[in-house]
């Protein structure tokens, strides 16, 4: 096979404009949030000390964990040889490191004293994972960074693979600690689970390559690239055995839990009596984000399907990671076994919440400011190959 | 050497050398007692005795730890702060009906202190479980992880702040154990209250004190720990639960 020819795009279209427009009129919005919950405090949100983390959580933790899994196509491509994802593999780092950032960003802004952002880098508890993930995220865009180095500069093409073993290694790990945030909390009967860390590996696959699908049809599409078949049913199949994978290791979690009896109570509320919660696992979580783009990715093999499948997939891990962070934390905390509790705190009741408009706002600004820097990025560098026909492309092996 | 003579030039003996222990044994006894300027020991564990069986319907220590401590309520009850709370349990099977108070039970292994991305969240020598309000970043991880929802996070603007206690938007807090009394050499106001206006159900006291009327009171009577399947070893005891 020849080398991959890369391009960056035009970017002078009205199109592009307006969509840089859009995104940062989104970006705005989300800083806008972010300085109203700062000033006037979180009350004004929808959260409050039953659920302490909210819808910017579910973007934060949806745009982290799709981050690490969007580096899976390069991972593919240079750890594991696969000629085929080779020419997708400088979007796969690009997009990697704009959706941590976007995810960070919501993170940070959401912080109760986001300007103390300083004390959490020099002063370290190396016992929290929050702290090892600290390091983990930084570590991530500089891992990533010296990644796509050794893509773009032809002299250390040769570095490549090791490059890219590292940064796959890295991402796992890194998954792995936004699992265990979860994992670790030993006194919620929702989460404390070792699941939850391969759980959140096999989400970041699925939620990373629907983004990543996205982005790269979008792109191809909007800027006349060509994109043949043989890439885009690797995909689609691809994507297909995530969604399924996710699956799996959901009914795992649930099983399990089914078996156990104390932990008979957690599942009546998530898979029968949780109201919201139990709507969203059902029908988004399993219905939208797994049946449906199963169907669609093995049923109609249409490109068409398969953007509706990523965008069901995107949706079903939003709805995903609601049901987890916020339906987790509206589950009573088991204090008192065997009995009823009532207290002035909420205590022994399902804690309400509803989104309220910053932190969707400040969620959204999140997913905007990703996809902004990305556009920018396509810009200023060749990420994109000039064409993905299926002539240009090296054949599908395996 | 007869008899009574060696006698009683034992008891003199002993006499002589307790009369030079004793001091020794009374400085010892002022040492472990700490002066404001002192750091906090290991000798000392502060905790908390609570009678469920005493404890009624009042809130008495709510109302006294508030007050105290400068915690103010914007009529907002989901995210006004409470340091600590009455909490009603009626048994499943047979209805039977108990209040307490809970509250931050000051964990010798607490799982805010071991999520803490900062270290803000903290353990004192002596047992009391502290956040740092200058080094707090209001991430709510703790709130999250600790088992007994003793923490709150400051959801707007505080007003009425005590000198002794620092609180601030966008950080969390709990009870310190009311730590400024304590240094003090004083009681924590919800024990005081209790004792004065309730059912004197609660009891302050230090865990290691084997003269103390705590430690006797937990070698001596059976009591238990909420949550002790998680193994925290908290300082804070109840009887009856």
């Amino acid at each position: 096979m020849t080398s991959v020819q890369y391009r960056e795009i035009e970017g002078r279209s009205a199109g592009y404009a307006a969509l840089l427009g859009v995104l940062g009129i989104l970006v705005l919005g989300g800083l806008a949030a972010a300085w109203t919950m700062e000033h006037q405090g979180h009350f004004i949100t929808g959260m409050s000390n039953r659920i302490v983390w909210g819808t910017p959580h579910v973007f934060a933790v949806f745009l982290i964990v799709a981050a690490s899994g969007a580096l899976n196509v390069a991972s593919i491509a240079s750890v594991f040889g696969r000629e085929l994802y080779k020419p997708l593999a400088r979007l796969s780092g690009l997009l990697a490191l704009t959706l941590l950032a976007g995810g960070l960003a919501v993170l940070v802004l959401d912080l109760g004293r986001p300007e103390r952002l300083v004390v959490a880098m020099t002063h370290y508890n190396f016992k929290s994972i929050f702290a090892w993930n600290i390091f983990l995220y930084t570590g991530f865009f500089a891992v990533v960074a010296l990644y796509l180095w050794t893509m773009f500069e032809r002299r250390m093409n040769r570095h490549t693979k090791p490059a890219g073993l590292l940064a796959f290694v890295w991402r796992l790990v890194l998954t792995t600690g936004t699992g265990s945030i979860f994992g670790f909390l030993v006194a919620r009967e929702p989460y404390n689970s070792a699941i939850l860390a391969p759980l959140f590996i096999i989400m970041s696959f699925s939620f990373g390559l629907a983004i990543f699908v996205l982005v790269l049809m979008a792109a191809c599409r909007w800027t006349g690239r060509a994109l043949g078949d043989a890439v885009v049913d690797r995909l689609r199949t691809l994507l297909g055995v995530f969604a399924a994978a996710v699956l799996y290791f959901v009914a795992v979690q649930h099983l399990t839990n089914l078996y156990i009896a104390r932990q008979h109570d957690v599942e009546r509320f998530f898979l029968l009596q949780g109201g919201v919660y139990t709507v969203l696992f059902w029908g988004g979580q399993v219905l939208v984000g797994g049946l449906l783009p199963l169907a669609l990715l093995f049923g109609a093999r249409s490109r068409g399907s398969l953007v509706l499948a990523s965008g069901a997939v995107i949706l079903g891990g939003l709805a995903q990671l609601y049901v987890l962070i916020i339906g987790g934390q509206a589950y009573p905390q088991l204090m008192f076994p065997g009995k009823e509790v009532r207290s002035s705190f909420f205590d022994g009741v399902v804690a309400a919440y509803a989104p309220s408009l910053p932190e969707v706002a400040l969620g959204v600004g999140g997913v905007a400011l990703a996809l902004a820097l990305t556009a920018v990025a396509l810009k200023v560098l060749p990420f994109l190959p000039r064409s993905l026909a299926d002539g240009e492309v090296a054949p599908a092996k395996a | 050497m007869n008899p009574e003579r060696r006698q009683l030039l034992a008891w003199g003996a002993a006499a002589a050398a307790g009369a030079m222990l004793a001091p020794g044994l009374r400085l010892v006894e002022l040492a472990q007692a700490r002066s404001p300027e002192e750091a906090a020991s290991k000798l000392q564990r502060w905790g908390l005795l609570i009678d469920i069986a005493k404890c009624g319907e009042c809130d008495a220590c709510v109302t006294a730890c508030h007050e105290e401590n400068g915690v103010t309520s914007r009529g907002r009850p989901t995210t006004d702060p409470q340091w600590i709370r009455k909490v009603s349990l009626a048994d499943r099977q047979t209805g039977y009906v108990q209040t307490l108070p809970l509250m931050c039970q000051h964990c010798e292994h607490p799982p805010c202190v071991d999520v803490c991305p900062t270290g803000a969240s903290f353990k004192r020598a002596d047992g009391i479980v502290l956040v740092d309000k200058h080094t707090c970043i209001g991430c709510r991880y703790c709130v999250m992880a600790c088992p007994y929802a003793a923490r709150s996070f400051v959801h707007e603007a505080t007003s009425g702040q005590k000198p002794d206690v620092p609180r601030g938007k966008g950080t969390v807090e709990s009870c310190t154990l009311c730590v400024h009394r304590v240094d003090r050499g004083d009681t924590p106001a919800c024990v005081v209250a209790c004792n004065r206006d309730g059912g004197r159900a609660m009891a302050f006291g230090d865990l290691n004190d084997k003269g103390g009327v705590l430690y006797q009171r937990l070698r001596d009577e059976p009591s238990s720990q909420i949550r002790a399947d998680l193994a925290l070893n908290t300082g804070v005891r109840y009887q009856g639960l």
